[in-house]
């Protein structure tokens, strides 16, 4: 009997599944060697549970979620987080560091039917994961080497170093050191291909810290390069500002 | 060793001989501002009258004022890139295994190894092509993939006239005066107003090319030119590795700086990924969806991530303050014991392409001069 894959969305855009889709041909491939027993954004047939592999896009953002997170995570037998929001909280995490229910004022006309929690948090937040992929959106090649290491049974070839390594094995020019402009390869995973420093822009850092981040050194060299407090605030309030490095590296810049 | 003089002419047609040989001409050449290795045919191509002016965690390229009148060719010395990204480059595929009716296939790597001149190599470059060769293609376990590439390569060498910040080659002991391991040696004269290039040839293959040139036994101002450059690019330099580094951190492996640098240090890399000498790697599988095809690929590696120091239960350097002692221990001291020269050939890119700015020279002089 082939694997059960599903694919489930909590808050976020929707970006990160339709990777899978952006597969094309290997998304072929891929139906030949799992079953894709929920995969709502491309087909209506739901097979039911137990699934071998949930791949969780979204952040934890209203109070329904964290039951339906739990109830997925019992129907799963691996459970893989994909995407800034779920890894990190993703964009809407930026509530996070404010008062909530003046900004719902700001942006809801009725704020009262609005049911939501203060905080929108990462999967890992509130059941246990086996593996995260990073990035906003994930990269579909990595969603091929996820699923393609867990049939062959491989530990899945996803890098955890910087992106700073993958910057010099292509070749790229430094932005930071040749133009004295921010950058947050040097606290960033590696894992997009170098897509904004390869076209000569600082990495935004949506793939979130690296392994032992030191985004202190990096704030003070920001400053050293005459970057004011709030302009590297910001810097590190981004994509992936509640993941852990980077929050506590903004909040120091407050 | 007989000396001749070519013009830039001479050295074009050096290249169009390189190119009617069937090399792969690699040499510096400008890409968003900086000085990077790739394939070139034309002398116009090189990044002329152009400088590098270096610090720490700092790189910017300039116009010079020109020299005696000519925009010098050679006069940036080395940007990020080193040779080794040719020689031993970041991703190899060593072997595939395939599986087809019942049956598994072990396929070894495509043996072929381009044809390739290096064009520019400079002192503390072939002083780190002469470790890789030891390191890689020494003992009884030598690396085919570099060896094959090695062989067939064909290097055309350059003395520096003029020393980087960030340089310390000279003592090091590797420069600036390139003395061996090159198939031309050239060194860029522009005494009197006039561009040209003193050529020198380091093997037979070498001297064979040069008999092809045009060119002329050189009058005495051009290698009183020649000693003049090598010695003021020497006298130039102003960053030295301190004397007896290796014993300095022999004696201080347990010194308090290294906290501190682990705390400035944002084990990102770069300093590993800019070496010259930096040969670790890591292996690891690639299978497609069908389980058909396996591929064992080889990719660079760097002692600041974790898993390079991964064995059987956990990570032995979880700080970053060790790997970064780890990284100047194994360049400055064990490398001494293990391949009989330091690491270090003294190029400076590490210091250039560091996001921080963390120069191992203050760093080795700070262990020695703060008492632990």
């Amino acid at each position: 009997m082939k694997p059960k894959l599903a694919i489930w969305k909590f808050s976020s855009c929707d970006g990160c599944q339709l990777g899978l889709l952006d597969l094309e041909e290997e998304l072929l491939q891929l139906a030949e060697r799992v079953e894709i027993a929920r995969f709502v954004e491309a087909s209506r047939r739901v097979l039911p549970g137990p699934y071998d592999l949930s791949l969780v896009e979204g952040a934890v953002s209203a109070p329904e979620e964290v039951e339906q997170l739990r109830r997925i995570r019992e129907r799963s037998r691996v459970l893989v987080a994909i995407g800034a929001c779920a890894t990190a909280g993703g964009i809407q995490g930026l509530r996070n560091f404010l008062d909530f229910d003046p900004v719902k004022v700001q942006v809801y006309p009725r704020p009262e039917i609005v049911r939501s929690l203060a905080t929108a948090t990462p999967v890992s937040e509130h059941v246990t994961v086996d593996f995260e992929l990073h990035g906003c959106p994930v990269e579909k090649g990595q969603l091929l080497e996820l699923v393609s290491a867990l049939l062959a049974g491989r530990r899945p070839e996803i890098p955890a170093y910087s992106q700073c390594q993958e910057c010099k094995a292509a070749g790229t020019p430094c932005i930071m050191v040749s133009r004295g402009e921010p950058c947050l390869g040097p606290v960033t995973r590696a894992g997009c291909g170098n897509r904004c420093p390869s076209v000569g822009r600082g990495c935004y850092g949506c793939f979130g810290p690296s392994e032992d981040a030191n985004p202190a050194a990096l704030g003070g060299r920001l400053a050293e390069l005459r970057l004011e407090e709030a302009t590297i605030r910001r810097w590190f309030r981004l994509f992936t500002a509640w993941a852990g490095p980077f929050r506590e590296e903004s909040l120091r810049h407050e | 060793m007989e000396q001749l003089v070519i013009d830039v002419e001479g050295l074009q047609q050096l290249l169009d001989r390189l190119v009617q040989q069937v090399y792969e001409v690699i040499g510096p050449r400008v890409r968003h501002g900086v000085v990077t290795l790739a394939p070139l045919r034309s002398v116009s191509e090189l990044p002329a009258g152009l400088v590098e002016v270096q610090a720490p965690g700092s790189y910017r390229l300039e116009p010079m004022e020109t020299r005696e009148g000519v925009r010098p060719l050679f006069v940036h010395r080395v940007g990020p890139e080193s040779w080794r990204h040719f020689l031993h480059p970041p991703a190899e595929l060593l072997w595939c295994a395939e599986r087809k009716d019942g049956h598994l296939r072990i396929h070894p790597r495509a043996a072929e190894a381009p044809r390739r001149a290096f064009l520019g190599v400079r002192a503390c470059d072939l002083a780190a092509i002469a470790i890789q060769d030891r390191v890689l293609a020494g003992g009884a376990h030598a690396d085919a993939g570099y060896l094959a590439r090695r062989n067939r390569l064909f290097i055309v060498a350059v003395n520096c006239t003029s020393a980087a910040d960030t340089c310390f080659c000279h003592s090091m002991g590797c420069g600036p005066e390139v003395k061996e391991g090159f198939d031309l040696l050239l060194t860029e004269l522009t005494g009197g107003g006039e561009h040209r290039f003193l050529v020198e040839a380091g093997s037979d293959a070498g001297a064979n090319l040069l008999r092809m040139l045009p060119s002329r036994l050189p009058e005495r101002g051009e290698l009183e030119e020649r000693r003049r450059r090598l010695r003021q690019t020497a006298e130039g330099m102003k960053r030295s590795l301190p004397p007896g580094a290796a014993s300095v951190l022999a004696r201080n492996l347990e010194h308090p700086r290294w906290q501190a640098l682990g705390e400035r240090c944002l084990a990102c890399g770069n300093c590993t990924s800019v070496c010259p000498t930096c040969f670790c790697s890591r292996m690891a599988e690639k299978t497609g969806l069908d389980g058909t095809r396996a591929e064992h690929w080889r990719y660079q590696d760097s002692c600041f991530n974790a898993a390079h120091s991964y064995i059987h239960g956990g990570v032995l350097r979880h700080e970053r303050g060790s790997r970064y002692r780890q990284w100047l221990t194994h360049k400055l001291l064990h490398w001494q014991a293990q391949f009989g020269t330091p690491g270090c050939t003294g190029c400076g890119r590490c210091i250039a392409w560091c996001p921080v700015g963390i120069d191992l020279t203050e760093e080795v002089r700070m262990l020695g001069e703060v008492a632990a």
